[in-house]
């Protein structure tokens, strides 16, 4: 009977892809994240959901060293991708960044060609050896991102001629174009409408069987839609992680159950 | 269990809308029961008829029931003990759906067995059995108004009672039809009411079960105390 839940979602891996060890994040005197342990998994679509200012961007920030570009951040404790500590001073924030890729909450396309917006990373990182490799990286990736058909005529149309869905599939074919292995969204559907918002979830459940996916959402339904692991953030601590099925029909951390429900929390 | 307001208080009044019609319903099912087996009993004609035409009424609340969840499930998208609460609600509301189409029967019997010879001690036994199912039955709904879990799993223990008092009624009823053929009849259709408020009470075994999801949000997983479903037959009373 077993094999008929649908209740568990599946994963396809319980390795832990990233892990965090007590994490702690100052915004200069504020304390912004306080002591964070969690294991991103493989394969694995995971969400971050709480309340605004809860930590979970912030937290999503520090998986791929974006706080470093906030002066007056720090970061203490442990985060490592594969059991290599991304904060180690041999690590180059720019490479790392190429395997934790980033889609932001509101379409950046660069004011470049669609083509040359996907080119960008390859291009930069030297992941290609000739213009015919280049060529194969830009639709592999278009094709993933599911914008291949709309767009394969007119690549060097500009990218930010496209419609706000479009854009922001856009913006995954550049995050992937670099073969990340983990990537990080913040966001990512809510400037979107809801056709282009179900296109980028479908994208979202394709994508987890090459990378594992972390997604920060405001809408819980989302989280409950695309994910398999959920982790609730409340005032800057990690409150509960869980299966996403247990997380919205029996959380056991009463703060979780006043927010999935809508309560004052 | 959660007591907090929702913030859309909207929310609030939905969920209560439909915990008040499950209430209205157990109330009218409780009423149905006792009214139908003091009808037997007394061998009022007109009681019955009254229980008869009354489970419509509960029919449609459960229509209504169910709807109204419905209307929640896609309108608010309950999670959590939101989400139990509605499905518990339209779990009972079946439960007692059928609760009440067993009262109806038993209603439906008495003008049949009222041209008959009494059974002596037959209807009296019946309807004692009938309140101590109405008590099971009440006890649950109580312990799902105040989200008690242990006042559940009590009523889950005392449906054996249930059983025991069954079984006591059939071997009654089988002594009856071996002393006198004549009894066959009378005693076939006091068997299936025995039968029917048997299943009553384990529909407030149900609803008992529900009562312990909706509080931890698993199904209690423990074999709960049965007596053998089926009486040994005929060795006493031969």
């Amino acid at each position: 009977m077993n094999d008929m839940r649908i209740a568990d979602r599946t994963v396809s891996s319980d390795t832990a892809k990233m892990t965090a060890r007590g994490v702690q994040v100052y915004y200069g005197e504020n304390h912004a994240l306080k002591d964070v342990d969690i294991d991103i998994l493989g394969g694995t679509v995971t969400a971050f959901i709480g309340p605004s200012g809860c930590g979970k961007s912030t937290f999503l920030r520090c998986l791929n060293r974006m706080n470093d570009t906030v002066s007056i951040a720090r970061v203490l404790g442990e985060i490592k991708l594969d059991g290599e500590d991304i904060y180690d001073k041999s690590v180059d924030p720019v490479t790392l960044r190429a395997r934790v890729g980033m889609v932001f909450q509101k379409p950046n396309p660069f004011p470049k060609s669609i083509y040359d917006n996907v080119a960008y990373g390859p291009k930069i990182h030297g992941l290609t050896k000739s213009k015919a490799e280049l060529d194969q990286v830009v639709e592999t990736s278009l094709k993933k991102a599911a914008l291949w058909n709309e767009v394969k005529d007119r690549l060097h149309a500009p990218g930010t001629g496209l419609s706000g869905g479009q854009q922001q599939r856009l913006c995954i074919a550049r995050a992937i174009a670099t073969s990340p292995e983990v990537l990080l969204m913040d966001e990512p559907c809510s400037a979107l409408d809801p056709i282009a918002t179900a296109q980028v979830e479908e994208l979202i459940d394709e994508l987890r069987s090459q990378f594992s996916v972390v997604i920060v959402t405001h809408s819980m339904q989302q989280a409950a839609r695309v994910s398999q692991r959920t982790a609730f953030f409340h005032l800057g601590h990690l409150v509960e992680y869980g299966e996403t099925g247990q997380i919205f029909t029996n959380p056991q951390d009463p703060r979780t159950e006043s927010y999935i429900t809508g309560r004052i929390g | 269990m959660n007591t907090e307001k929702h913030i859309v208080s909207s929310f609030d009044r939905d969920l209560e809308g439909v915990q008040a019609m499950v209430m209205k319903m157990g109330g009218l099912v409780e009423a149905a029961m006792l009214d139908a087996a003091e009808a037997l009993d007394t061998r009022d004609i007109e009681l019955a008829a009254r229980v008869r035409r009354g489970d419509k009424v509960i029919d449609e609340l459960e229509e209504r029931i169910h709807e109204e969840c419905a209307r929640l499930i896609a309108l608010r998208s309950p999670t959590a003990s939101d989400l139990r609460t509605v499905l518990t609600v339209m779990r009972i509301a079946a439960n007692l759906e059928r609760c009440g189409d067993y009262a109806k029967n038993l209603a439906k019997r008495v003008p049949v067995l009222n041209e008959m010879a009494i059974v002596a001690g037959a209807t009296g036994s019946i309807r004692r059995m009938t309140r101590t199912v109405v008590l099971l039955l009440k006890d649950a709904l109580d312990a799902y108004i105040m989200r008690d879990a242990h006042m559940a799993q009590d009523v889950r223990l005392r449906d054996q009672e249930v059983d025991q008092m069954y079984n006591a009624i059939f071997r009654e009823f089988l002594t009856h039809m071996l002393e006198d053929t004549r009894n066959i009849t009378a005693c076939m259709h006091l068997h299936f009411i025995a039968k029917n408020i048997e299943r009553v009470g384990d529909h407030a075994t149900g609803i008992a079960e529900q009562v312990i999801y909706l509080v931890t949000g698993a199904m209690p997983d423990d074999e709960r105390p049965k007596d053998s479903a089926i009486p040994a037959i005929g060795t006493e009373a031969g």
